[in-house]
């Protein structure tokens, strides 16, 4: 499953479009903890996250993570889009909570 | 943000005194205040704690050798190493701006120790711990915590230059005393708000008298 396929999956609103939609994404991690994040996310998963504020997209590039979902209708904080932009950091919304955006996932990866 | 750079624009904001707390060190408190001094101005030297729980706290003290004493244990519980690429480079400067290396700890990390053992730690060295910017989500104690524990003894809550402090009050200041600090990370962001206090002195055990309003100290505004 490719970000373009997850985004359709997932009906997200990309909120953060810079970035590469071709990636083949791994898996999710879901967590609002970013020390959690850096150490258990694996590489080119999707991080959900309630979390908006700009350190998000320092974690997402330094754990070479394929995208961030942010859940509940939140936005990215202004520097977080910025740097996101710079740093082609896609980042999606979703009025769904955390637990439902996983729960789908989690179940196109069973299968 | 050099140390001589920082004592020139509190200088220009006509501060009298300044906490420096970088983030999970203190290893350029120092230098700052000997900038600072030179223009007399007076540092209060510290570190901004990132707990277990991701919350920023302040640690406010009157010596140098109380923050690094702190900063030891800090850096005790601190996994990790800085990505200079990613989160920037982590300079150590002299009191003459010149550069004595670069701290390759994971300063923007989280150290292993919950509130409770930060708070008290702090006061274990005598300083104040301040709750950081509680108005913001990522990183104020609200936003991670949902709530200010009540048994955890802050000294004080310290609210961003968004609000003012009567704003910071009305919305937080229930159960503690409330600053406004400017959480400056750039010069121009220095002196942006502050908090006048009556003091005898710019000392920790003054300020803590001040947010207690004892014995004639108080906040200003």
């Amino acid at each position: 499953m490719n970000l373009k396929d997850l985004a359709g999956l997932l009906t997200l609103n990309v909120l953060q479009p810079q970035g590469n939609f071709d990636v083949t994404v791994s898996g999710g991690y879901t967590s609002d903890l970013l020390s959690d994040v850096m150490g258990n996310a694996k590489e080119k998963n999707v991080w959900i996250t309630c979390q908006t504020h700009e350190n998000i997209v320092a974690v997402a590039k330094l754990k070479n993570l394929a995208a961030i979902i942010l859940v509940n209708g939140r936005k990215p904080d202004e520097a977080a889009l910025r740097k996101a932009r710079e740093e082609n950091v896609v980042i999606f919304g979703t009025s769904e909570s955390e637990f439902s955006i996983t729960g789908v996932l989690f179940n196109a990866f069973k299968k | 943000m050099s140390p001589r750079t920082i004592a020139a624009a509190a200088k220009r904001k006509e501060l009298d005194l300044v906490g420096i707390c970088d983030h999970n060190s203190a290893e350029n408190a120092g230098a700052v205040a000997e900038a600072a001094g030179r223009l007399g101005i007076r540092v209060l030297p510290g570190l901004e704690i990132t707990s277990r729980e991701e919350v920023h706290v302040l640690a406010l003290f009157d010596e140098v050798e109380a923050a690094l004493a702190l900063q030891e244990r800090v850096y005790a519980a601190l996994p990790g190493e800085n990505d200079p690429e990613v989160f920037g480079p982590q300079v150590v400067a002299d009191a003459e701006d010149e550069v004595l290396g670069f701290n390759a700890r994971f300063l923007a990390g989280a150290a292993l120790l919950s509130l409770d053992d930060v708070v008290d730690a702090v006061h274990a060295f005598r300083g104040l711990a301040v709750a950081s910017h509680v108005d913001r989500e990522g990183f104020g104690i609200i936003g991670q915590l949902g709530f200010i524990p009540e048994n955890l003894g802050l000294d004080a809550l310290e609210i961003s230059p968004r609000l003012t402090l009567e704003e910071g009050r009305r919305t937080y200041g229930a159960a503690h005393p409330v600053i406004a600090s400017s959480d400056a990370h750039a010069p121009d962001e220095i002196g942006l708000v502050s908090t006048s206090f009556w003091l005898d002195a710019g000392t920790v055990e003054e300020i803590s008298l001040a947010l207690k309003g004892l014995r004639g100290r108080r906040i200003l505004g």
